[in-house]
């Protein structure tokens, strides 16, 4: 009780931009890394890997915001809209260092998009991720009213398409990304349920 | 010289140099940027440099270590080399259990300079110290009727932590048709840059067939099998419509995920292009007499 207490009482003071600050340095730090050696022998899938895994890991952070007021009453919802917007971040740069740095020709990254599925399936979660990006603002919050909600579901697919894309992407099925997998499907889950008993007394 | 590579131990730097070729590499990548890479895959030079000592150990797939690329070089060290014993069996005049002492007699050890393609689209070029497989087949004796020719890695689970993870059905199988084992191309290698092999690139003995997807070219060998029917390959078992038993390079025919077009140039820097796939890796001259005849899309 008083853990959760001191958490939440944190929580209400500290101002968010620090966690855009903060957030902000990952790509950064990566890039430097690539140009010094630190990303290894081959920098540049070294350097998709890391800014996809963050994506994947904030969105899953995301993702635990809500579960975790539920279960355990620490209530971290006024970072909520950083830590999505970050993962959207990472997700881009994700995505731009395949396109500019990777691949480079426009013909091939067509022709990759459409014709290998785990390409197809990211480029799908990043897709259902921009509207969600272009609307956490309060004035989008405002202006759509209950649809915002609506809108914001689309993370539901987003993030179970991130993780299926890491799992597709692997030779064979490893371990690593099947974890992500399961635990996304876990906090899908938890929902159904909560949503499933909520619902129950209701009909009875 | 012909058939066995383009490529001479002449053109190897001494290895004073060759520690440092990675500052040396990246400045050169740098320099090429701005003549001959456009936004597209390069053209593709076939005497390309070899890589550093250092890449070539620290980057490498060796499941048995571990899934990670870096696994191996962590790992790898535990594997016991000394004593080595490889069974060679089946279809053979002189089966038996060699010594590894007794297996290198009389075998000539050469340097030969190859590029290395992976499968996962990225590439090396591997300045390879060992012998031509065909004399050691010649040594025990192959028999009219053997037609393939099966490999198999050590299977340590002490020594091998990746063995724990069920990512591929252990040990380790690879195999090759008969008249592919007998090229002059293929060779069993002991040694990179004149050193002995390290666990992460297959000590103490490994196969190298440069026309084909690196998967192929076991590590660790422990058995050898003269047999008359295909065998088993690792990668054919667990995933049939990606990795076929040729498994030959060809930028033609993609992996069912990814393009096998271009490749990813292993020690090229940040801002080297990637650089376009050649048919049989570049020694289509030395073996596409092999697959004539072949629908190389049905057989891949």
């Amino acid at each position: 009780m008083a853990l959760k207490d001191t958490i939440n009482g944190w929580a209400r003071k500290l101002p968010t931009w620090p966690v855009y600050a903060l957030g902000a340095l990952p790509p950064f730090w990566y890039l430097y890394l690539g140009f010094t050696g630190g990303l290894g022998v081959e920098p540049i899938s070294e350097l998709e890997h890391r800014l996809g895994l963050l994506g994947l890991q904030f969105l899953i952070a995301g993702l635990t915001i809500t579960p975790l007021r539920n279960w355990t009453g620490v209530n971290l919802i006024r970072f909520r809209r950083a830590i999505g917007l970050l993962a959207f971040y990472y997700i881009s740069m994700h995505l731009l260092a395949w396109l500019v740095l990777d691949i480079r020709d426009p013909a091939r990254i067509w022709a990759d998009i459409l014709k290998r599925p785990y390409i197809t399936i990211g480029m799908l979660g990043f897709l259902t991720l921009v509207p969600l990006a272009a609307t956490s603002n309060k004035a989008s919050i405002r202006k759509l009213g209950a649809r915002w909600r609506q809108v914001h579901w689309l993370v539901y697919a987003a993030v179970p398409l991130g993780a299926v894309h890491f799992v597709m992407l692997r030779k064979g099925w490893q371990f690593e990304p099947l974890i992500y997998l399961g635990i996304v499907l876990g906090l899908l889950a938890v929902r159904l349920l909560r949503k499933a008993t909520r619902m129950r007394p209701h009909r009875a | 010289m012909g058939y066995k590579s383009k490529l001479s131990w002449a053109d190897v730097t001494p290895k004073a140099a060759y520690l440092n070729r990675r500052q040396i590499m990246a400045g050169a990548a740098g320099l090429g940027l701005g003549t001959i890479a456009g936004p597209v895959a390069a053209e593709v030079p076939l005497d390309r440099e070899p890589n550093t000592l250092e890449q070539i150990t620290s980057y490498n797939n060796y499941y048995e270590f571990g899934v990670q690329k870096e696994d191996p070089a962590r790992y790898a060290h535990r594997l016991t080399t000394d004593p080595w014993s490889v069974v060679i069996d089946g279809m053979v005049d002189k089966p038996g259990t060699y010594d590894l002492a007794d297996l290198l007699d009389g075998m000539d050890i050469e340097e030969r300079i190859y590029r290395f393609r992976c499968v996962e689209a990225w590439s090396m070029v591997i300045p390879w110290n060992g012998f031509e497989l065909a004399q050691l087949l010649t040594k025990v004796g192959v028999q009219p009727s053997a037609k393939y020719v099966a490999f198999e890695t050590a299977l340590r689970p002490d020594e091998m932590p990746g063995l724990r993870s069920p990512v591929l059905d252990w040990p380790y199988v690879e195999g090759l048709r008969l008249d592919e084992a007998m090229h002059p191309l293929t060779m069993i290698a002991t040694g990179i840059y004149g050193e002995s092999l390290l666990g992460q690139n297959g000590a103490p003995l490994r196969l190298v067939v440069p026309w084909k997807y690196g998967f192929k070219s076991i590590k660790s060998i422990e058995r050898i099998t003269l047999t008359d029917e295909e065998p088993p390959t690792s990668w054919n078992k667990a995933n049939r419509r990606e990795y076929g038993f040729y498994s030959n390079v060809n930028p033609n025919v993609d992996h069912p995920r990814w393009s096998q077009a271009s490749e990813r140039v292993i020690g090229a820097g940040f801002f080297a292009p990637r650089i376009d796939t050649l048919m049989f890796n570049g020694y289509a001259d030395e073996v596409a007499g092999l697959y004539t005849g072949m629908d190389l899309a049905k057989f891949y």
